[in-house]
């Protein structure tokens, strides 16, 4: 009675594998997903920007004090539906101000420049080539896009670990703590807000470059912010770097950063 | 078996309990849901949404998951059907713009099968409401 | 076997009642933090990781010190250790049980946890973490379970568990490993960015682990007929003794390269920890205590006219695994985190839910410890070992 029992559990147990293997191998596969529509296909607009890697240039002369810096920041706010939380442990910044020797620790001093030492920085996420944030993400939901280099958020995929947020040396990562959605001011109703429990930060505003605007800081900067190709070698940001000593924030980390400042 | 009443007894009542949905609803089942759609959504395409509406009806859910892979993913925007018409890959944007009626359109077959998608926690409902 | 774990004394059955309370409070506070999102916490923008990751980081040492049992008994003959290698299974079952929970409370999306699995990416630690502690879990139950079968029918286990049981000893030492590796391969944090990130944590791990062990296996002595034995306790000190001095060493280790050296970024989070850093110094009580204790458990545990005294062997264990927990929990992560990479101090504190949720994910660990460790002992009173 023993034996027989024993073997009709072994049975029921490869039975069991045999016929689990195949939707789970399939559940592996679907990464594309709606491979059930035929005849359809997915391309870019007409209008969409293209690059290898998408690069700024600021130039932070063009700057005086915080003001000049608040009507960039507010565009990227406004249409991003960013929240404002009056608890700073929950806030929400996709561009900001710093000063000189917080944006670039590695390079402050005692005796600098007057100017550099009291003007405000714009920092960001840096789009690294070489992100650190999504070496350490476990699903692949920031992931750096191929097609142009952005380092891009998956808001479906995040699990909400933080592990990006730890990894990322620059601090552009933030958390939704709470729903954002009784803390925006303004909905820009074209653009979806987030939901509690993942990570956000900069998009270099993909669905801008995607019908052919730049993003929503480079337009409000009257042209302090300059946007374009790294990889061509004709474009205003190429232009830019091979004309002007610029900087960038913690060079020798190896993270390669896109964002670079003409001081 | 000694405690033959008691078992028979515990069988019955489990057996009534594991059946009560059935024979609580007997004769009351709900009515199948009409979803309602808006004039714009009746007079857009010819009355046809981006794919054709069995497609829709059984796997809007699979083509989302294409969007939202394709744009999030991979930078692509456009969705091309199989009859050449071009749309923008958007939820909020492009369905919602015909299908602004969540109440009476989404929400009733949703409510009726009990299902309750998350999408709204971040996709706005209405873009084109003036409040 | 599971028998034995349900039947016992009214203490039994009023301990067991008081930990089901304590679960269910944390739980109800858990069903608050999936309501309202993970604010309810005291955790920050600046310091994302905070209490849960704390102590999953401290428990992930305290299951592989189970694994000081096991090498010993197994690859070096040290045949008195065979009375208490399923002591160290279970508490590594127990202690694998509250890191899985405490890293899906501190999730922000947890039913999109699966995603791990569905979208693997070998790029990244934390996968490998994932596989790794689920890995050991699945061991040790086998394990554990198996060679705890066969003691009670009076047989050998059977050859098949053998190789399992030769897997979980490099396989403790890789889940702390790999653990250490989630912090240490961080270009941002100067704090974790050290090779020997990974020594400090097995060193802590192999001194908390085996401290509690002792202190389970002096309680196991008073409440049930079952003896650990004293030759044994006795060598799980010695090994918590050599542990401890290592870990200690290793931060000594530390403070020279980052105050010789006099580099900023390498002197600043210790500074933050034990001295403050621009009026912020909410840890620093915290981390002199530490190591305080830890010098005490030091002193009590290498001079043998203490450490053979099981009394004083008793406080020694309870500085050194409480030390081991401030350094480890609090102020590992914390130092990491602060200053941020900006340079900003962001301190933390737990918040009270954020403690109660612990608490639970404590409880639910003391229960699963206490059915497993009962079941145990009731099976060694069984063949009188």
């Amino acid at each position: 009675m023993e034996d027989s029992r024993r073997r009709f559990l072994k049975l029921a147990g490869v039975s069991a594998l045999g016929l689990t293997t195949r939707p789970v191998l399939n559940a592996f596969a679907s990464e594309g997903g709606g491979e059930d529509a035929h005849g359809v296909e997915v391309k870019k607009g007409d209008k969409a920007l293209i690059a290898k890697q998408w690069a700024m240039v600021i130039d932070t002369r063009e700057f005086e004090s915080a003001e000049d810096l608040e009507p960039i920041i507010e565009a990227c706010d406004k249409i991003h539906n960013i929240p404002k939380f009056e608890n700073k442990n929950h806030e929400i910044k996709w561009i900001w101000e710093e000063h000189f020797h917080n944006a670039f620790p590695g390079l402050a001093q005692r005796f600098t420049d007057e100017r550099i030492e009291q003007l405000p920085f714009l920092v960001l996420c840096n789009h690294c080539e070489n992100p650190p944030c999504c070496r350490a993400c476990p699903t692949k939901a920031t992931f750096k896009r191929e097609s142009d280099g952005i380092v891009m958020m998956d808001f479906h995929r995040c699990i909400g670990c933080r592990f990006c947020m730890a990894a990322c040396p620059y601090g552009s990562r933030s958390f939704n703590f709470r729903d954002p959605r009784p803390f925006i001011e303004v909905t820009n109703k074209e653009f979806p807000t987030r939901t509690k429990g993942v990570v956000e930060k900069c998009n270099f505003c993909a669905e801008r470059l995607a019908v052919g605007k730049m993003p929503a800081c480079v337009e409000a900067s009257n042209g302090a912010i300059a946007f374009g190709d790294l990889y061509d070698p004709h474009s205003e940001v190429r232009e830019l770097l091979r004309t002007n000593y610029t900087i960038r924030r913690k060079q020798s980390l190896g993270t390669e950063p896109s964002v670079y400042y003409i001081v | 078996m000694s405690n033959k009443n008691l078992i028979i007894a515990g069988v019955v009542i489990f057996v009534a309990v594991v059946a009560f949905p059935f024979w609580f609803n007997m004769g009351k089942a709900a009515p199948a849901p009409e979803p309602e759609l808006t004039a714009r959504a009746k007079a857009a395409n010819h009355g046809q949404c981006v794919m054709p509406t069995d497609f829709m009806k059984s796997d809007h859910m699979k083509l989302l998951d294409l969007w939202r892979h394709s744009v999030v993913r991979n930078g692509e925007r456009t969705f091309v059907n199989s009859s050449g018409q071009e749309f923008n890959m958007s939820l909020s944007n492009t369905c919602l713009d015909c299908h602004s009626n969540k109440k009476e359109f989404c929400d009733r077959c949703h409510d009726y099968a009990s299902v309750r998608p998350y999408c709204w926690d971040c996709h706005i409902e209405n873009p084109k409401e003036t409040e | 076997m599971l028998e034995l774990a349900i039947k016992g004394s009214k203490k039994y059955y009023g301990w067991l009642a008081a930990l089901l309370v304590v679960i269910g409070i944390g739980f109800l506070v858990y069903l608050k933090q999936l309501d309202f999102g993970l604010g309810i916490t005291g955790m920050s923008r600046d310091v994302t990781w905070g209490f849960y990751i704390a102590n999953f980081t401290f428990l992930v040492g305290v299951a592989a010190g189970g694994v000081m049992v096991v090498l010993p008994y197994y690859l070096h003959d040290y045949k008195a250790f065979g009375r208490i290698t399923i002591l160290g299974e279970f508490l590594a079952i127990a202690a694998l049980v509250m890191c899985i929970l405490f890293v899906l409370v501190d999730l922000g999306q947890p039913m999109r946890v699966f995603n791990t699995l569905i979208y693997p990416s070998p790029n990244s630690v934390l996968f490998f973490d994932i596989i790794v502690l689920q890995g050991y879990l699945f061991i040790n139950l086998i394990v554990g379970w198996n060679v705890l079968e066969a003691e009670r029918n009076g047989t050998h286990y059977q050859a098949w568990v053998k190789p399992f049981i030769y897997l979980s000893i490099p396989w403790a030492v890789s889940i702390h490993t790999v653990t250490a590796y989630l912090y240490a391969g961080l270009p941002g944090r100067h704090f974790w960015l050290t090779a020997i990130m990974a020594p400090r944590f097995l060193s802590s791990a192999f001194a908390a682990g085996p401290a509690l062990l002792i202190l389970l296996c002096l309680f196991v002595r008073r409440v049930s007929k079952f003896d650990p034995g004293r030759e044994q306790i006795q060598a799980l000190a010695k090994i918590v003794a050599y542990a401890i001095c290592i870990n200690v060493f290793f931060f000594l280790c530390e403070v020279f390269t980052a105050f010789y050296s006099n580099i900023p970024d390498h002197k600043v989070h210790i500074q933050y920890l034990f001295f403050g850093l621009h009026g912020h110094s909410s840890l620093v009580p915290f981390m002199w205590t530490s190591y305080g204790l830890m010098l005490v458990s030091i002193i009590l545990l290498v001079n043998p006219v203490t450490r053979k005294n099981e009394g004083v062997l008793a406080v020694a264990c309870v500085t050194t695994f409480v030390g081991t927990w401030i350094d480890k929990g609090l102020g590992m992560i914390s130092g990491g985190f602060v200053p941020n990479p900006l340079h900003h101090v962001h301190e933390y504190a737990p918040s009270i839910p954020e403690i109660i949720i612990t608490l639970g994910v404590y409880g639910i660990g003391a229960l699963i410890l206490t059915l497993l460790y009962k079941m145990a002992v009731g099976v060694k009173e069984e063949v009188g070992a």
